[in-house]
C-alpha cells in the first residue's frame, strides 16, 4: 500500500510493517496511569484484538491511539505518519452505548455521517452520496431499516449502524470499540464477515474484544493489555495459557465463564 | 378581534409592524440556534448567558455617559451585555472544567452573581442624573414601546447572520451533539464547536434582550426545539421546525400585544410558545399523548389479536369477549367462533412467529427485557433478513 512511509527506520519491530505504531503510550486520568507505557506494533491489513480484563485501559488505549484523550507521554503513528495526519484514513466505531439512541435521526442519517469529514462544512450531499450510504447499510445487512428512527432498533442493529458509518467513510484502518458487546448472535457472524472482508480487501481491523473464547477464529493478531502491555503478536504466540494468567490474574475463571455458557 | 387581524397583517402602526417581524425574525433564529442546545442537554446554559447580560448594559451605559454619548444607545449597550455575557460563558466553562463542581452548579452560581452585580450596577444608575429615563429595567422583561427602526434592523441582520453561521456548522455541531468521541476521531474540535454553539446562543440572547428581555428570552431558545422534537425524528427537521415554530410564535405573540393595550410584548410571545408546545404534546402523532393512548389501544388489540391466533392454532376454546371482537373484526373467525381459512393461515403464520420469537429472546435475554422482542408484531419487521435466516435454521424444518 502506498500508504506506509518505508522510512527504514526501527520503528517496525516484526518483519510485518505496521499500521499502527505505538511507542511509550500513558495516559492519565487524574493522577492514575490507565495505561502505562505500551509499545505496540499493531501490523498492516490484520485483524487485531486488543484483550484484557475490565479496566485494563483496553478503551482508553484506542482513544489515545484516535488522540480522543490526552497521551499523557508517547507516541503513535498510523501508517507511518502522525495521526493528525493520516486521521482521514481511519474510522472509529464507538461503544454503542456511548450515544443518546432517542436522538431525532435515522438510521441513513447516521450513515451518512461518515461523509461529513470528506464533505466538509459546506459540500453537497449528492445522490452519488446518499446511494453509497445504502450500500454501506446493505453490506452490514440494514438496507431494509434505512428509515427507521434510531431508537427502534435492537442491540445488534444499532451496531451495524455504527459500523456501516465507519464503512462510508472507505477507511484503511477501521478502529472499534467492543463491537460484540450485547449484540445477538446473527448480528455477531455479520459483523465479523465484514470485517474479514474488509481485511481481504487489504484493510486494517483493531478491534477491543472481550470473548476469549472466539480471539483466535476471529483475530490475527493480539494485543493482550492490563494497564501494561502484558503480550503482543501474532495468536500462537502472543495469546499463550500463562500470558492470559498474566493479564487476568485470579479473575481469568471469571472471564472465561461466558464461554461455557456460548457452547 | 379585528385588531388582532390588523396587527397580524402589519396594519395597526409602523411601531407594532416593526416589532412584529422584529419578534418575528427573532423567533426563527432563537428557535433554529436553541436546537443544538437543547439537543445537547444544555439549554440551561442559555440561562446563565442571558443573565449575565445585565451587568454589561450597565456597565456600557455608565461608560458612554462618562464619554458624553447617549447612553440609551443601543449598539453600545448590546456590545457591553454581549461582553459580560461571554464572561459568564467563560466562567461556566471554567468551573466546570477546573473543579469538580457539575455544570448546573456553575450556571446557578454565574446566573446569580452575574444578575445580582446587574441588579446593583442598575440600582446605582437610578441615582445618576442621566439615568433616570435610560429605562434600562427594560431590558429586564423587554420593551417595545419605543423600538426604532434601527433596532429592528440591529435584529435582522443579527438573526441572519447567527443562521447562516448556523447553516455552515450544521454538520459538526450534529455530530457532536450525537456521538462526541466520533466526532473527535474525525478531527471535529469538541471544545470550539461547543464555545461555537454557545456564542450563536449569546448572539440571538443579546439581540433578544430589547424584545423579550433577558429574563424571558431562554423560553425562546428552548421551547420551539422542545416542541419541534414532537414532530419529526430527524435532526434537521428539528432545526427548521423549531425556527418555524419560534418565528410564528414572535409573529402571533407580536400581534397579540399589539392588538390590546397593556399586553407585554416578551412575555406574549413565550405564552404562544408555550400554547404551541402544549398543543404539540397532547396531539403530536407518535410522540404525543393522545397519540400514545391510541397506541397503547392498538397494543391492546394486537395482544388480544396474538393471544386469539396462537389460541386458534393450539385448537383451544377462546372466551374472552374483546379476544372474539378482534378475531371476528379482522375476519379470522366466523360468527360461531370456528376459525376461517384466513384465520387458520395466519393463526399457523403466528405459531410459526411464535417459535421464532422464543428463540430470539432466548439468545438475548437484554432486549426480551426491554420488549423489543415481545412477540406481538411479524418477526420479520422487527428482525433483519439475515437474523431471522439464523433462527430459522436452529428451528429446523417446520412441523
Amino acid at each position: 500500500m502506498e500508504l506506509v512511509r518505508q522510512d527504514g527506520n526501527s520503528v517496525t519491530q516484526s518483519s510485518k510493517p505496521a499500521a499502527v505504531s505505538v511507542r511509550g503510550l500513558t495516559v492519565s486520568y487524574g493522577e492514575s496511569p490507565v495505561v502505562f507505557s505500551v509499545d505496540a506494533d499493531l501490523p498492516l491489513g490484520q485483524m487485531t484484538a486488543i484483550v484484557g480484563p475490565n479496566g485494563a485501559g483496553k478503551s482508553t488505549f484506542l482513544k489515545a491511539v484516535l488522540s480522543i484523550v490526552k497521551r499523557l507521554s508517547g507516541s503513535v503513528e498510523v501508517f507511518g505518519l502522525p495521526f493528525e495526519a493520516a486521521r482521514s484514513k481511519v474510522a472509529y466505531v464507538p461503544q454503542r452505548a456511548s450515544v443518546d439512541w432517542d436522538f431525532p435521526t435515522r438510521v441513513i442519517d447516521v450513515v451518512m455521517m461518515g461523509l461529513y469529514a470528506e464533505l466538509g462544512l459546506l459540500g453537497r450531499m449528492t445522490g452519488a452520496h446518499k446511494l453509497r450510504a445504502r450500500a454501506c447499510l446493505d453490506r452490514v445487512g440494514m438496507a431494509d431499516f434505512a428509515e427507521r428512527q434510531i431508537g427502534q432498533l435492537s442491540g445488534g442493529q444499532q451496531q451495524r449502524v455504527f459500523l456501516a458509518r465507519a464503512l462510508a467513510q472507505n477507511a484503511d484502518l477501521f478502529v472499534l470499540d467492543e463491537p460484540f458487546a450485547g449484540v445477538d448472535a446473527a448480528t455477531e457472524k455479520a459483523i465479523v464477515s465484514v470485517l474479514k472482508s474488509l481485511r481481504d480487501e487489504g484493510r486494517t481491523i483493531v478491534a477491543v474484544h472481550h470473548d476469549l473464547s472466539t480471539v483466535p477464529e476471529y483475530f490475527d493478531h493480539v494485543l493482550l493489555l492490563n494497564r501494561r502491555k502484558i503480550s503482543e503478536g501474532s495468536i500462537a504466540d502472543a495469546f499463550t495459557q500463562s500470558a492470559l494468567q498474566e493479564a487476568y490474574g485470579g479473575k481469568l475463571g471469571a472471564a472465561q465463564a461466558p464461554i461455557a455458557d456460548r457452547a | 378581534m379585528s385588531a388582532l387581524f390588523e396587527a397580524l397583517t402589519l396594519q395597526s402602526g409602523y411601531n407594532a409592524a416593526l416589532v412584529t417581524i422584529g419578534a418575528a425574525l427573532l423567533g426563527i433564529s432563537a428557535g433554529a440556534t436553541g436546537t443544538f442546545l437543547y439537543l445537547r442537554k444544555r439549554a440551561l446554559v442559555s440561562d446563565a448567558v442571558a443573565h449575565a447580560t445585565l451587568p454589561g448594559v450597565g456597565i456600557a451605559f455608565m461608560i458612554m455617559v462618562a464619554f458624553g454619548l447617549d447612553g440609551r444607545s443601543l449598539i453600545g449597550l448590546l456590545v457591553g451585555s454581549a461582553i459580560s455575557a461571554g464572561l459568564g460563558l467563560l466562567a461556566v466553562d471554567w468551573i466546570t472544567r477546573k473543579t469538580r463542581l457539575s455544570e448546573d452548579a456553575a450556571i446557578g452560581a454565574v446566573l446569580s452573581v452575574f444578575f445580582g452585580f446587574g441588579i446593583v450596577l442598575l440600582t446605582i444608575i437610578q441615582t445618576m442624573s442621566a439615568g433616570r429615563q435610560a429605562g434600562l429595567e427594560g431590558f429586564l422583561l423587554g420593551s417595545t414601546a419605543g423600538m426604532l427602526r434601527a433596532d429592528a434592523v440591529v435584529i435582522a441582520v443579527g438573526g441572519g447572520l447567527s443562521l447562516l453561521a448556523l447553516i455552515a456548522l450544521r454538520r459538526p455541531m450534529t455530530l457532536v451533539t450525537f456521538d462526541e468521541s466520533y466526532a473527535q476521531s474525525t478531527g471535529v474540535n469538541i471544545r470550539r464547536i461547543d464555545l461555537a454553539m454557545m456564542g450563536l446562543v449569546m448572539a440571538v440572547t443579546v439581540i433578544g434582550l430589547k424584545l423579550v428581555g433577558l429574563i424571558l428570552v431562554v423560553a425562546m431558545l428552548i421551547i420551539p426545539s422542545a416542541t419541534a422534537r414532537f414532530w419529526t425524528n430527524r435532526t434537521e427537521g428539528v432545526v427548521w421546525i423549531a425556527g418555524a415554530i419560534g418565528g410564528l410564535s414572535g409573529w402571533i405573540g407580536a400581534a397579540i400585544s399589539a392588538s390590546a393595550p397593556d399586553l407585554p410584548t416578551g412575555p406574549i410571545i413565550v405564552l404562544v410558545a408555550a400554547g404551541v408546545f402544549i398543543l404539540s404534546m397532547v396531539f403530536a402523532p407518535g410522540r404525543g399523548v393522545v397519540s400514545a393512548l391510541l397506541r397503547h389501544r392498538s397494543f391492546q388489540h394486537r395482544v388480544h389479536l396474538r393471544q386469539g391466533l396462537l389460541a386458534l392454532a393450539h385448537g383451544e376454546k377462546i372466551y374472552d369477549p374483546l379476544t372474539l371482537k378482534v378475531l371476528s373484526r379482522e375476519r379470522l373467525i366466523r360468527p360461531d367462533g370456528v376459525a376461517t381459512d384466513e384465520g387458520r393461515a395466519v393463526a399457523a403464520k403466528a405459531l410459526l412467529d411464535e417459535r421464532r420469537y422464543a428463540i430470539a429472546r432466548r439468545a438475548r435475554p437484554e432486549e426480551a427485557q426491554s420488549g423489543l422482542l415481545d412477540g406481538l408484531k411479524p418477526i420479520s419487521e422487527v428482525l433483519t433478513r439475515d437474523e431471522l435466516k439464523a433462527i430459522d435454521a436452529e428451528l429446523g424444518p417446520v412441523t
